[in-house]
Protein backbone atom coordinates (compact mmCIF):
# COMPACT_ATOMS: atom_id res chain seq x y z
CA UNK A 1 0.00 0.00 0.00
CA UNK A 2 1.03 3.58 -0.74
CA UNK A 3 2.02 5.46 2.35
CA UNK A 4 -0.34 7.63 3.81
CA UNK A 5 0.24 9.90 6.98
CA UNK A 6 -1.70 11.87 8.38
CA UNK A 7 -0.71 14.83 10.57
CA UNK A 8 -3.35 17.46 9.72
CA UNK A 9 -5.17 16.71 13.15
CA UNK A 10 -5.81 20.11 13.48
CA UNK A 11 -7.73 20.54 10.15
CA UNK A 12 -10.35 18.16 10.93
CA UNK A 13 -10.17 14.69 12.27
CA UNK A 14 -10.55 11.06 10.87
CA UNK A 15 -13.78 9.74 12.83
CA UNK A 16 -13.79 6.90 15.55
CA UNK A 17 -15.57 4.05 14.40
CA UNK A 18 -17.26 3.77 17.45
CA UNK A 19 -19.21 7.08 16.93
CA UNK A 20 -19.96 6.16 13.33
CA UNK A 21 -21.40 2.90 14.81
CA UNK A 22 -23.31 5.24 16.74
CA UNK A 23 -23.96 7.19 13.74
CA UNK A 24 -25.62 5.17 11.32
CA UNK A 25 -28.80 3.98 12.67
CA UNK A 26 -30.26 7.43 12.76
CA UNK A 27 -29.28 7.32 9.04
CA UNK A 28 -30.83 4.08 8.12
CA UNK A 29 -33.45 2.98 10.43
CA UNK A 30 -34.33 6.16 12.68
CA UNK A 31 -34.30 8.76 10.31
CA UNK A 32 -37.27 10.38 12.08
CA UNK A 33 -37.69 14.72 11.81
CA UNK A 34 -37.13 15.09 15.39
CA UNK A 35 -39.97 17.39 15.75
CA UNK A 36 -42.52 14.74 14.95
CA UNK A 37 -44.93 12.87 17.06
CA UNK A 38 -44.63 9.29 15.68
CA UNK A 39 -42.02 6.35 17.05
CA UNK A 40 -38.94 7.38 14.88
CA UNK A 41 -39.27 10.89 15.49
CA UNK A 42 -39.36 10.30 19.08
CA UNK A 43 -36.26 8.30 18.82
CA UNK A 44 -34.59 11.18 17.17
CA UNK A 45 -35.45 13.48 19.57
CA UNK A 46 -34.48 11.01 22.74
CA UNK A 47 -30.65 10.51 20.87
CA UNK A 48 -30.73 14.47 20.70
CA UNK A 49 -31.34 15.26 24.13
CA UNK A 50 -28.80 12.61 25.32
CA UNK A 51 -26.33 13.74 23.06
CA UNK A 52 -27.30 17.38 24.57
CA UNK A 53 -26.47 15.84 28.34
CA UNK A 54 -22.90 13.99 26.68
CA UNK A 55 -21.92 17.75 25.92
CA UNK A 56 -22.99 19.41 28.89
CA UNK A 57 -21.00 17.22 31.01
CA UNK A 58 -18.15 17.01 29.39
CA UNK A 59 -18.09 20.65 29.79
CA UNK A 60 -19.87 21.18 32.73
CA UNK A 61 -22.78 22.85 32.08
CA UNK A 62 -26.68 22.71 32.26
CA UNK A 63 -28.60 20.60 28.94
CA UNK A 64 -30.49 23.74 29.04
CA UNK A 65 -27.08 25.56 27.68
CA UNK A 66 -26.41 23.59 24.67
CA UNK A 67 -27.26 24.50 21.07
CA UNK A 68 -26.15 22.71 18.44
CA UNK A 69 -25.22 24.15 15.36
CA UNK A 70 -24.02 23.74 12.25
CA UNK A 71 -20.16 23.85 13.35
CA UNK A 72 -17.92 26.24 15.13
CA UNK A 73 -18.07 28.91 12.45
CA UNK A 74 -21.93 29.29 12.75
CA UNK A 75 -21.06 28.68 16.65
CA UNK A 76 -18.93 32.40 16.04
CA UNK A 77 -21.26 33.82 14.27
CA UNK A 78 -24.02 33.58 16.42
CA UNK A 79 -21.74 34.26 19.58
CA UNK A 80 -20.78 38.02 18.38
CA UNK A 81 -23.56 38.60 16.03
CA UNK A 82 -26.18 37.48 18.00
CA UNK A 83 -24.67 39.50 21.17
CA UNK A 84 -23.57 43.02 19.01
CA UNK A 85 -27.09 43.14 17.93
CA UNK A 86 -28.90 42.57 20.64
CA UNK A 87 -26.56 44.92 22.94
CA UNK A 88 -26.30 47.71 20.24
CA UNK A 89 -29.79 48.19 21.11
CA UNK A 90 -28.63 49.39 24.94
CA UNK A 91 -26.12 51.77 23.23
CA UNK A 92 -23.35 49.13 23.68
CA UNK A 93 -21.52 48.83 20.57
CA UNK A 94 -17.93 47.65 21.16
CA UNK A 95 -16.17 44.57 20.56
CA UNK A 96 -12.75 43.12 22.10
CA UNK A 97 -10.89 40.65 20.52
CA UNK A 98 -7.52 39.57 19.39
CA UNK A 99 -5.54 39.67 16.36
CA UNK A 100 -5.08 35.93 16.09
CA UNK A 101 -8.65 34.69 15.97
CA UNK A 102 -9.75 32.00 13.76
CA UNK A 103 -11.10 34.06 10.36
CA UNK A 104 -14.64 32.70 11.96
CA UNK A 105 -14.33 35.63 14.68
CA UNK A 106 -11.71 38.01 12.80
CA UNK A 107 -14.10 38.28 9.40
CA UNK A 108 -17.44 38.57 11.71
CA UNK A 109 -15.66 41.36 13.79
CA UNK A 110 -14.98 42.42 10.35
CA UNK A 111 -18.30 43.00 8.88
CA UNK A 112 -19.50 44.22 11.82
CA UNK A 113 -17.16 47.05 11.73
CA UNK A 114 -18.17 48.09 8.46
CA UNK A 115 -22.05 47.98 9.99
CA UNK A 116 -20.62 50.54 12.41
CA UNK A 117 -19.84 48.59 15.47
CA UNK A 118 -16.10 49.27 17.21
CA UNK A 119 -13.66 46.28 17.22
CA UNK A 120 -10.76 46.59 19.36
CA UNK A 121 -7.79 44.26 18.24
CA UNK A 122 -5.79 43.24 20.97
CA UNK A 123 -2.02 42.22 20.03
CA UNK A 124 -0.49 39.04 21.19
CA UNK A 125 3.25 39.50 21.96
CA UNK A 126 6.12 37.75 20.39
CA UNK A 127 5.16 34.25 22.15
CA UNK A 128 1.12 34.33 20.86
CA UNK A 129 -0.23 35.49 23.93
CA UNK A 130 -2.36 38.06 24.96
CA UNK A 131 -3.07 39.20 28.91
CA UNK A 132 -5.99 39.61 30.99
CA UNK A 133 -4.59 42.97 32.27
CA UNK A 134 -4.97 44.01 28.15
CA UNK A 135 -8.45 42.88 27.71
CA UNK A 136 -9.24 44.54 31.34
CA UNK A 137 -7.65 47.68 30.03
CA UNK A 138 -9.54 48.09 26.88
CA UNK A 139 -13.05 47.37 28.01
CA UNK A 140 -15.53 50.39 28.23
CA UNK A 141 -18.93 51.23 29.19
CA UNK A 142 -19.70 50.37 25.19
CA UNK A 143 -18.11 47.27 25.34
CA UNK A 144 -20.53 44.63 24.76
CA UNK A 145 -18.16 41.22 24.04
CA UNK A 146 -15.12 40.48 24.82
CA UNK A 147 -13.97 37.11 22.26
CA UNK A 148 -11.13 35.62 22.41
CA UNK A 149 -10.29 32.31 21.73
CA UNK A 150 -9.00 29.36 23.82
CA UNK A 151 -6.20 27.95 21.67
CA UNK A 152 -5.27 29.08 18.73
CA UNK A 153 -5.78 26.51 15.47
CA UNK A 154 -2.09 27.86 13.88
CA UNK A 155 0.34 27.80 16.73
CA UNK A 156 -2.02 26.44 19.75
CA UNK A 157 -1.29 28.76 22.10
CA UNK A 158 -3.54 28.67 24.73
CA UNK A 159 -4.65 31.69 26.40
CA UNK A 160 -5.30 32.81 30.57
CA UNK A 161 -9.39 32.28 29.52
CA UNK A 162 -10.25 32.03 33.32
CA UNK A 163 -8.62 35.57 34.14
CA UNK A 164 -9.82 37.40 30.99
CA UNK A 165 -13.07 35.39 32.29
CA UNK A 166 -13.19 37.00 35.47
CA UNK A 167 -12.45 39.87 34.45
CA UNK A 168 -15.45 40.25 31.80
CA UNK A 169 -17.67 38.96 35.13
CA UNK A 170 -16.15 41.59 37.12
CA UNK A 171 -16.85 44.07 34.71
CA UNK A 172 -20.54 42.73 33.50
CA UNK A 173 -19.41 42.21 30.29
CA UNK A 174 -20.48 38.97 28.28
CA UNK A 175 -17.18 36.81 27.84
CA UNK A 176 -17.01 34.31 24.71
CA UNK A 177 -14.51 32.14 23.94
CA UNK A 178 -13.83 30.04 20.43
CA UNK A 179 -12.53 26.56 22.54
CA UNK A 180 -12.78 24.53 18.97
CA UNK A 181 -9.29 23.77 19.12
CA UNK A 182 -8.70 23.44 22.84
CA UNK A 183 -11.94 20.61 23.42
CA UNK A 184 -10.26 17.21 23.87
CA UNK A 185 -7.13 18.67 24.27
CA UNK A 186 -6.79 20.64 27.74
CA UNK A 187 -9.24 20.33 30.14
CA UNK A 188 -12.48 22.66 29.40
CA UNK A 189 -15.46 23.67 31.88
CA UNK A 190 -17.00 26.57 31.41
CA UNK A 191 -17.90 27.24 35.14
CA UNK A 192 -14.21 26.83 36.02
CA UNK A 193 -13.28 29.29 33.64
CA UNK A 194 -16.05 32.01 33.92
CA UNK A 195 -16.86 31.49 30.39
CA UNK A 196 -20.40 33.01 29.04
CA UNK A 197 -20.80 31.84 25.36
CA UNK A 198 -18.55 29.22 24.47
CA UNK A 199 -17.68 28.01 20.37
CA UNK A 200 -17.20 24.04 20.04
CA UNK A 201 -16.78 21.69 16.90
CA UNK A 202 -17.56 18.27 16.47
CA UNK A 203 -14.95 17.58 13.11
CA UNK A 204 -11.92 18.43 15.58
CA UNK A 205 -12.93 15.90 18.39
CA UNK A 206 -12.97 12.61 15.77
CA UNK A 207 -16.84 13.52 15.36
CA UNK A 208 -18.63 14.24 12.09
CA UNK A 209 -18.26 17.12 10.52
CA UNK A 210 -20.86 19.78 9.90
CA UNK A 211 -22.31 19.92 13.47
CA UNK A 212 -20.96 22.28 16.45
CA UNK A 213 -22.56 23.92 19.62
CA UNK A 214 -22.83 27.02 21.16
CA UNK A 215 -22.89 26.91 24.82
CA UNK A 216 -24.80 30.09 26.41
CA UNK A 217 -25.18 30.01 29.75
CA UNK A 218 -27.88 30.55 31.47
CA UNK A 219 -29.62 34.01 31.67
CA UNK A 220 -27.91 34.88 28.19
CA UNK A 221 -29.99 35.66 25.62
CA UNK A 222 -28.59 36.19 22.24
CA UNK A 223 -30.70 37.70 19.05
CA UNK A 224 -30.88 34.56 16.68
CA UNK A 225 -29.16 34.91 13.45
CA UNK A 226 -30.59 31.81 12.25
CA UNK A 227 -34.55 32.02 11.84
CA UNK A 228 -37.18 29.25 10.38
CA UNK A 229 -39.17 26.44 12.51
CA UNK A 230 -38.15 27.75 15.83
CA UNK A 231 -35.83 24.43 16.65
CA UNK A 232 -33.62 24.37 19.53
CA UNK A 233 -35.80 26.08 21.50
CA UNK A 234 -36.67 29.02 19.18
CA UNK A 235 -33.54 30.19 19.05
CA UNK A 236 -31.65 28.16 16.18
CA UNK A 237 -33.91 26.91 13.55
CA UNK A 238 -33.12 24.15 11.04
CA UNK A 239 -34.02 20.87 11.08
CA UNK A 240 -31.66 18.98 13.48
CA UNK A 241 -28.64 16.88 12.10
CA UNK A 242 -29.37 14.17 14.32
CA UNK A 243 -26.64 11.77 13.40
CA UNK A 244 -24.30 14.47 13.43
CA UNK A 245 -25.49 15.83 16.73
CA UNK A 246 -25.69 11.47 17.61
CA UNK A 247 -21.95 11.49 16.97
CA UNK A 248 -20.60 14.72 18.84
CA UNK A 249 -22.32 13.35 21.69
CA UNK A 250 -19.74 10.07 21.26
CA UNK A 251 -17.09 11.67 19.98
CA UNK A 252 -17.12 14.21 23.08
CA UNK A 253 -17.64 11.60 26.03
CA UNK A 254 -14.84 9.22 24.07
CA UNK A 255 -12.86 12.23 23.69
CA UNK A 256 -12.67 13.39 27.37
CA UNK A 257 -12.48 9.60 28.48
CA UNK A 258 -9.42 9.65 26.51
CA UNK A 259 -7.58 12.48 26.93
CA UNK A 260 -5.08 11.82 29.59
CA UNK A 261 -3.91 8.93 27.82
CA UNK A 262 -4.12 10.28 24.75
CA UNK A 263 -2.08 13.94 25.61
CA UNK A 264 0.56 11.67 27.40
CA UNK A 265 1.08 9.96 24.18
CA UNK A 266 0.84 12.63 22.23
CA UNK A 267 3.78 14.56 24.27
CA UNK A 268 6.01 11.69 23.65
CA UNK A 269 5.63 11.67 19.81
CA UNK A 270 5.84 15.49 19.86
CA UNK A 271 9.03 16.00 21.88
CA UNK A 272 10.55 13.70 19.46
CA UNK A 273 9.53 15.38 16.54
CA UNK A 274 10.59 19.35 17.76
CA UNK A 275 14.34 17.33 18.80
CA UNK A 276 14.96 15.88 15.18
CA UNK A 277 13.26 18.77 13.16
CA UNK A 278 15.60 21.05 14.52
CA UNK A 279 18.46 19.49 13.38
CA UNK A 280 17.50 21.05 10.27
CA UNK A 281 19.93 24.21 10.13
CA UNK A 282 17.87 27.76 10.03
CA UNK A 283 14.66 25.86 11.25
CA UNK A 284 12.82 27.24 14.33
CA UNK A 285 9.06 27.32 16.21
CA UNK A 286 6.68 29.80 15.77
CA UNK A 287 4.76 30.57 18.89
CA UNK A 288 5.84 29.55 22.44
CA UNK A 289 5.87 26.00 23.28
CA UNK A 290 4.58 26.90 27.42
CA UNK A 291 0.89 26.77 27.54
CA UNK A 292 0.41 25.51 24.22
CA UNK A 293 -1.47 22.71 22.65
CA UNK A 294 0.15 19.09 22.60
CA UNK A 295 -0.34 18.43 19.71
CA UNK A 296 0.44 21.51 17.65
CA UNK A 297 3.87 22.23 15.97
CA UNK A 298 4.62 25.07 13.89
CA UNK A 299 7.54 25.11 12.30
CA UNK A 300 9.67 27.49 10.15
CA UNK A 301 12.58 26.52 7.73
CA UNK A 302 14.39 29.63 6.69
CA UNK A 303 14.60 30.13 2.45
CA UNK A 304 11.68 28.11 1.59
CA UNK A 305 7.78 28.48 0.78
CA UNK A 306 5.44 26.67 2.80
CA UNK A 307 3.33 25.20 -0.13
CA UNK A 308 6.04 23.94 -2.19
CA UNK A 309 7.19 22.00 1.05
CA UNK A 310 3.27 21.06 1.43
CA UNK A 311 3.57 19.40 -2.32
CA UNK A 312 6.93 17.50 -1.41
CA UNK A 313 5.69 16.59 1.44
CA UNK A 314 2.22 15.04 -0.15
CA UNK A 315 4.04 13.21 -2.66
CA UNK A 316 5.84 11.50 0.13
CA UNK A 317 2.22 10.80 1.65
CA UNK A 318 2.10 13.15 4.22
CA UNK A 319 -0.73 15.42 5.26
CA UNK A 320 0.07 18.57 6.63
CA UNK A 321 -0.57 22.35 6.20
CA UNK A 322 1.26 25.43 6.30
CA UNK A 323 0.59 29.12 7.21
CA UNK A 324 1.76 30.14 3.40
CA UNK A 325 -0.70 32.49 1.16
CA UNK A 326 -0.05 30.23 -1.97
CA UNK A 327 -2.40 27.66 0.28
CA UNK A 328 -5.03 29.41 0.78
CA UNK A 329 -5.23 31.38 -2.38
CA UNK A 330 -5.22 34.73 -0.21
CA UNK A 331 -3.22 37.64 -0.81
CA UNK A 332 -1.33 37.68 2.83
CA UNK A 333 1.01 34.44 4.43
CA UNK A 334 -1.04 33.87 7.81
CA UNK A 335 -2.35 36.77 10.13
CA UNK A 336 -0.90 34.87 13.43
CA UNK A 337 2.53 34.32 11.97
CA UNK A 338 2.72 38.04 11.04
CA UNK A 339 0.86 38.70 14.25
CA UNK A 340 4.14 37.33 16.11
CA UNK A 341 6.16 39.71 14.52
CA UNK A 342 7.75 37.11 12.07
CA UNK A 343 8.83 38.76 8.59
CA UNK A 344 6.86 37.50 5.59
CA UNK A 345 9.85 34.93 4.19
CA UNK A 346 9.25 33.13 7.91
CA UNK A 347 5.64 33.12 7.44
CA UNK A 348 5.51 31.57 3.73
CA UNK A 349 7.82 29.14 4.50
CA UNK A 350 5.64 27.86 7.68
CA UNK A 351 4.84 24.19 8.23
CA UNK A 352 2.16 23.11 10.99
CA UNK A 353 2.15 19.79 11.78
CA UNK A 354 -0.87 18.34 14.17
CA UNK A 355 -0.64 15.22 15.61
CA UNK A 356 -3.92 13.21 16.72
CA UNK A 357 -4.78 10.24 19.11
CA UNK A 358 -3.73 8.01 15.97
CA UNK A 359 -0.55 9.22 15.20
CA UNK A 360 2.15 6.49 15.73
CA UNK A 361 5.92 6.87 15.94
CA UNK A 362 6.39 4.94 12.60
CA UNK A 363 4.56 7.90 11.37
CA UNK A 364 6.63 10.52 12.89
CA UNK A 365 10.30 8.58 12.25
CA UNK A 366 8.70 8.70 8.82
CA UNK A 367 8.04 12.48 8.97
CA UNK A 368 11.76 13.20 10.36
CA UNK A 369 13.20 10.75 7.96
CA UNK A 370 11.66 13.01 4.44
CA UNK A 371 11.66 16.11 5.89
CA UNK A 372 15.87 17.17 5.78
CA UNK A 373 16.08 15.99 2.13
CA UNK A 374 12.68 18.03 1.38
CA UNK A 375 13.97 21.16 3.01
CA UNK A 376 17.75 21.20 1.27
CA UNK A 377 16.05 20.41 -2.35
CA UNK A 378 14.05 23.24 -2.00
CA UNK A 379 16.79 25.47 -0.63
CA UNK A 380 18.57 24.57 -3.22
CA UNK A 381 16.45 25.77 -5.90
CA UNK A 382 15.69 29.44 -3.33
CA UNK A 383 16.81 32.33 -4.31
CA UNK A 384 17.35 33.07 -0.35
CA UNK A 385 19.55 30.27 0.42
CA UNK A 386 23.10 31.91 0.87
CA UNK A 387 25.32 28.33 1.95
CA UNK B 1 -5.22 17.46 -8.14
CA UNK B 2 -4.07 20.87 -7.73
CA UNK B 3 -2.04 20.96 -10.64
CA UNK B 4 -1.05 19.20 -14.03
CA UNK B 5 1.13 16.02 -14.07
CA UNK B 6 3.40 18.37 -16.41
CA UNK B 7 3.94 21.17 -13.86
CA UNK B 8 4.20 18.11 -10.92
CA UNK B 9 7.05 17.42 -13.54
CA UNK B 10 8.51 20.33 -13.68
CA UNK B 11 8.02 21.13 -9.97
CA UNK B 12 9.85 18.05 -9.36
CA UNK B 13 12.66 17.53 -11.95
CA UNK B 14 12.55 21.21 -12.71
CA UNK B 15 15.40 22.03 -15.30
CA UNK B 16 18.14 24.38 -15.33
CA UNK B 17 18.15 25.56 -11.77
CA UNK B 18 21.27 27.21 -10.72
CA UNK B 19 23.51 30.71 -11.54
CA UNK B 20 25.93 31.58 -14.27
CA UNK B 21 28.82 32.62 -13.01
CA UNK B 22 29.12 36.53 -14.48
CA UNK B 23 25.81 36.74 -16.71
CA UNK B 24 25.23 38.19 -19.96
CA UNK B 25 21.90 39.53 -18.11
CA UNK B 26 20.46 38.90 -14.43
CA UNK B 27 17.13 39.84 -13.48
CA UNK B 28 15.25 39.28 -10.62
CA UNK B 29 11.01 40.15 -9.43
CA UNK B 30 8.76 39.58 -7.11
CA UNK B 31 9.16 39.55 -3.14
CA UNK B 32 9.17 37.56 -0.06
CA UNK B 33 6.25 39.80 0.78
CA UNK B 34 3.96 37.95 -1.89
CA UNK B 35 5.75 34.93 -1.11
CA UNK B 36 7.55 34.94 -4.78
CA UNK B 37 11.11 35.74 -5.67
CA UNK B 38 12.05 34.91 -9.47
CA UNK B 39 15.82 35.08 -10.55
CA UNK B 40 16.82 34.73 -14.31
CA UNK B 41 20.49 34.51 -15.11
CA UNK B 42 21.16 34.33 -19.44
CA UNK B 43 24.11 33.92 -21.35
CA UNK B 44 24.14 35.85 -25.16
CA UNK B 45 26.30 34.81 -27.58
CA UNK B 46 27.01 37.42 -30.32
CA UNK B 47 23.77 36.06 -32.70
CA UNK B 48 21.53 37.50 -29.82
CA UNK B 49 21.18 33.97 -28.89
CA UNK B 50 20.34 32.74 -25.78
CA UNK B 51 22.91 30.11 -24.90
CA UNK B 52 22.10 29.01 -21.43
CA UNK B 53 19.73 29.81 -18.54
CA UNK B 54 19.34 29.33 -15.25
CA UNK B 55 16.66 30.35 -12.67
CA UNK B 56 16.02 30.34 -8.60
CA UNK B 57 12.70 30.43 -7.08
CA UNK B 58 11.24 30.96 -3.74
CA UNK B 59 7.88 30.69 -4.12
CA UNK B 60 5.15 27.61 -4.21
CA UNK B 61 4.70 24.77 -6.82
CA UNK B 62 3.66 26.76 -9.68
CA UNK B 63 6.06 29.35 -9.45
CA UNK B 64 9.04 26.72 -9.58
CA UNK B 65 7.54 24.95 -12.31
CA UNK B 66 6.72 28.24 -14.84
CA UNK B 67 10.01 29.33 -13.87
CA UNK B 68 11.63 25.76 -15.08
CA UNK B 69 9.22 25.61 -18.18
CA UNK B 70 10.02 28.87 -19.06
CA UNK B 71 13.58 28.67 -19.13
CA UNK B 72 13.23 25.44 -21.44
CA UNK B 73 11.60 27.93 -23.90
CA UNK B 74 13.89 29.93 -24.39
CA UNK B 75 17.28 28.11 -24.21
CA UNK B 76 18.63 28.14 -27.49
CA UNK B 77 16.22 31.01 -28.94
CA UNK B 78 17.18 34.57 -30.15
CA UNK B 79 16.35 37.61 -27.76
CA UNK B 80 13.36 38.50 -30.23
CA UNK B 81 12.29 35.27 -30.61
CA UNK B 82 12.27 34.44 -26.55
CA UNK B 83 10.88 37.85 -25.65
CA UNK B 84 7.60 36.70 -27.95
CA UNK B 85 6.87 33.85 -25.64
CA UNK B 86 3.88 35.54 -23.37
CA UNK B 87 2.80 33.76 -20.07
CA UNK B 88 -0.22 32.53 -21.78
CA UNK B 89 2.33 29.76 -23.88
CA UNK B 90 3.77 29.12 -20.50
CA UNK B 91 0.64 28.13 -19.14
CA UNK B 92 -0.25 26.11 -22.06
CA UNK B 93 3.54 24.51 -22.11
CA UNK B 94 2.52 23.23 -18.31
CA UNK B 95 -1.40 22.24 -19.98
CA UNK B 96 -2.97 24.34 -17.34
CA UNK B 97 -2.79 26.60 -13.97
CA UNK B 98 -5.32 27.22 -11.10
CA UNK B 99 -6.66 31.07 -11.58
CA UNK B 100 -4.80 31.85 -8.59
CA UNK B 101 -1.63 31.11 -9.84
CA UNK B 102 -1.53 32.79 -13.26
CA UNK B 103 0.49 35.24 -11.44
CA UNK B 104 2.99 32.67 -11.07
CA UNK B 105 3.39 32.75 -15.06
CA UNK B 106 3.44 36.14 -15.63
CA UNK B 107 6.49 36.31 -13.26
CA UNK B 108 8.13 34.33 -15.26
CA UNK B 109 7.72 35.92 -18.23
CA UNK B 110 8.70 38.93 -16.48
CA UNK B 111 12.02 37.15 -14.87
CA UNK B 112 13.18 36.94 -18.36
CA UNK B 113 12.26 40.60 -19.75
CA UNK B 114 14.14 41.75 -16.27
CA UNK B 115 17.31 39.73 -17.78
CA UNK B 116 17.55 40.59 -21.28
CA UNK B 117 16.61 44.47 -20.20
CA UNK B 118 20.06 43.88 -17.79
CA UNK B 119 21.32 42.37 -21.32
CA UNK B 120 20.84 45.75 -22.72
CA UNK B 121 21.89 47.53 -20.16
CA UNK B 122 25.12 46.63 -19.89
CA UNK B 123 25.85 46.96 -23.51
CA UNK B 124 24.77 50.50 -23.65
CA UNK B 125 21.33 49.86 -25.22
CA UNK B 126 18.38 51.16 -23.98
CA UNK B 127 15.94 48.19 -23.39
CA UNK B 128 12.59 49.65 -22.78
CA UNK B 129 11.66 50.10 -26.79
CA UNK B 130 12.71 46.57 -27.35
CA UNK B 131 11.44 45.01 -23.73
CA UNK B 132 9.03 47.04 -22.98
CA UNK B 133 8.05 48.16 -19.36
CA UNK B 134 8.99 45.60 -16.81
CA UNK B 135 5.69 45.19 -15.05
CA UNK B 136 6.78 43.86 -11.87
CA UNK B 137 3.82 44.97 -9.85
CA UNK B 138 1.54 42.60 -12.29
CA UNK B 139 3.40 39.81 -11.28
CA UNK B 140 2.43 40.40 -7.94
CA UNK B 141 -0.67 38.87 -6.54
C1 LIG C 1 -10.23 27.90 16.19
C2 LIG C 1 -11.26 27.50 15.18
N1 LIG C 1 -12.44 28.13 15.17
C3 LIG C 1 -13.40 27.80 14.30
C4 LIG C 1 -13.22 26.81 13.36
C5 LIG C 1 -14.32 26.49 12.41
O1 LIG C 1 -15.01 25.36 12.79
P1 LIG C 1 -15.92 24.57 11.74
O2 LIG C 1 -14.99 23.97 10.76
O3 LIG C 1 -16.64 23.55 12.56
O4 LIG C 1 -16.86 25.57 11.14
C6 LIG C 1 -11.99 26.14 13.33
C7 LIG C 1 -11.70 25.09 12.34
O5 LIG C 1 -11.42 25.33 11.20
C8 LIG C 1 -10.99 26.50 14.26
O6 LIG C 1 -9.80 25.89 14.26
Amino acid sequence: MEKFVYLDNAATTKISEEVLKEMLPFLQESYGNASTIYSIGRESRSAIEKARKQIATAIGCLPQEVFFTSGGTESDNWAIQGTARRLARKGKNHIITTNIEHHAVLHTCEMLEKQGFEVTYLKVDSEGFVSAKQVEEAIKDTTCLVTVMYANNEIGTIQPIKDIGKICRDKGVWFHTDAVQALSNVNVNVVEQNIDLMSISSHKIHGPKGVGVLYIKRGIVLDNIITGGGQERSKRSGTENVSGIVGFGYAITEAIRDMTEKVKNINILKNHLIESVLKIPFSSINGSLENRLCFNINFSFGSIEGESLLLMLDLKGICASSGSACTSGSLDPSHVLLALGKSHEVAHGSLRISLGKYTTKQEIDYLIEVLPPIVDRLREISPLWKN
Amino acid sequence: MLYTEKLMEHFTNPKNVGVIENPDGFGEVGNAKCGDIMQMYISVNDKEEITDIKFKTFGCGAAIATSSVATTMVKGKTIREALKITNKEVIEALEEIPAVKVHCSVLAEQALKSAVSDYYTKRGIDPTPIVGIIDESAAHH
